[in-house]
């Protein structure tokens, strides 16, 4: 099958001597579920930013589908329409409500009318839990609420791939499971989605493949099992002692 | 002493001249604040370019402007440039530095609105597939008009004031009619009184109306008012 995402010897630096990506090389096929975790500053979240053109890399070659990331000539808004993303802070519009959040791009990026657009949200805010809060703002709303608006927001766009760049790290513990569940779920419905993430139960449960980076390269990318079973690079193993020890 | 005359500060306090005089500075008021604050846009938007040229022009141009005063500059626009050829009606010349002056300030306060806007804020609107503009209009010119009417409403009422200083130039505005009739009534006192009032009525309204844009961009923020809002 054609791969949905690939990137290939991506290079990126910060600055003239910090080089926060290394010849990341990664594959997703349609329909994948490839988590991604490391030690903090491994460069997983800059790596993730990079496939939607959020951030831009000096080196390499990233395409989604049939669209060309990296180069001049990219309509990276275009692209990024068919891409949904999901943050760690949430950062939802705080001057919209839930529904005016959900339709902004609808409307505004995709031209579909204002009751198509209403029609989708009402729809997406039942599969997410969150009809009753149609009508408020992100300020009243729960941390995992918010996120669970940010993946809807993110779904209203019909996105071909979903990233989620750290979704449950902003969350208190309590609120972790329902945002989750919400992306149990679409894993499960046949998304390709890319998760950057600590959550090493969420993991073993849906993901097809782990990708453990550590200093801007990616040390090792296999299949969920063989990861949790036996870990190949050193580092790898000490990085999963230290996060599911306790 | 003459004291108090009543009747002349009631026959003044409806003077029609005093009132044009008035009209005149409301209007100078919402062309140098309407102009200024397009200038202002798009000297915060140099200013914040990543072209170094552009930026350093637009500081330069803050620096100037801030730096010295109103007066002098007018007096330079009005008196000072005919002699090198360039020339401007009194009106052309004070709308220039009023103009002038509100750009400068208000970039300031428009640049720190804009850069108050998290930068989570600017990848979610892109993430959507905004383009630059879009994301300006609809995600971060909202929330930072939140953070700048406040400053703004200031430069507003600060505005309706420093008009008065064209009279300088004998820019016909409230304060140079009061002054034009104080020279033929001699009743200094209550000219003066009527021209304060006068100012005073317009920074009141001026008031009021900014209370109602603050509570338009502050929806979202306030919990309380939007929960009254939903029911």
């Amino acid at each position: 099958m054609k791969p949905m995402i690939i990137l290939e010897d991506v290079d990126k630096w910060y600055g003239k001597n910090f080089q926060v990506l290394k010849s990341c090389s990664l594959i997703v096929s349609p329909g994948e579920v490839v988590v991604i975790c490391g030690p903090s500053g491994s460069g997983k979240s800059t790596l993730i930013k990079c496939v939607n053109g959020l951030e831009p890399v000096q080196g390499g070659r990233i395409s989604v589908k049939d669209m060309e990331v990296t180069g001049p000539r990219t309509k990276l808004p275009k692209l990024r329409s068919h891409v949904g993303m999901v943050f760690q802070h949430f950062d939802l519009f705080p001057h919209m409500t839930v529904t005016e959040n959900i339709c902004i791009g609808q409307t505004r990026v995709l031209g579909r009318t204002q009751t198509e657009a209403e029609a989708k949200t009402a729809a997406l805010l039942e599969r997410v839990g969150m009809s009753d809060h149609a009508r408020k703002y992100p300020i009243q709303l729960s941390g995992g609420q918010q996120q669970r608006i940010a993946i809807a927001r993110a779904l209203a766009m019909d996105p071909i791939a979903m990233l989620f760049d750290e979704p449950t790290s902003a969350l208190d513990p309590e609120m972790i499971t329902e945002v989750l569940d919400v992306m149990v779920e679409l894993a499960n419905e046949g998304m390709t989605m890319m998760v950057v993430t600590h959550e090493m139960g969420f993991a073993r449960k849906v993901a097809d493949r782990v990708v453990f980076m550590d200093g801007g390269e990616v040390v090792e990318d296999t299949p969920k099992d063989e990861f949790f079973a036996s870990p190949k690079s050193q580092r790898a193993v000490e990085f999963l002692s230290k996060i599911l020890d306790h | 002493m003459k004291g108090w005359n009543w009747d002349g500060f009631f026959e003044y306090l409806t003077n029609t001249y005093i009132l044009e005089g008035a009209a005149v500075t409301l209007g100078l008021t919402i062309a140098a604040m309407t102009l200024g604050v397009v200038a202002g846009c798009v000297v915060a938007l140099m200013r914040m370019s990543p072209f170094r040229i552009l930026s350093n022009i637009a500081y330069f141009y803050t620096w100037l402007i801030r730096g010295t005063p109103l007066l002098v500059q007018l007096i330079i626009i009005y008196t000072g440039l005919p002699q090198i050829g360039i020339k401007f009606s009194v009106l052309e010349a004070t709308l220039i530095g009023l103009v002038m002056n509100e750009a400068a300030y208000l970039s300031e306060i428009i640049r720190s609105g804009i850069s108050s806007v998290p930068k989570g804020q600017s990848n979610a609107a892109r993430a959507v597939g905004m383009t630059d503009v879009q994301m300006m209009r609809y995600i971060i010119a909202p929330q930072a008009a939140r953070i700048i009417i406040p400053p703004l409403g200031n430069s507003v009422n600060g505005c309706l004031k420093t008009t008065s200083i064209a009279s300088i130039i004998s820019m016909e505005e409230l304060l140079r009619r009061t002054q034009v009739l104080i020279q033929e009534k001699f009743m200094v006192l209550e000219l003066f009184v009527v021209a304060a009032l006068y100012y005073l009525l317009m920074t009141t309204a001026w008031d009021l109306i900014q209370r109602r844009i603050e509570r338009h961009f502050g929806r979202g923020y306030d919990i309380k008012a939007d929960a009254a809002e939903q029911r």
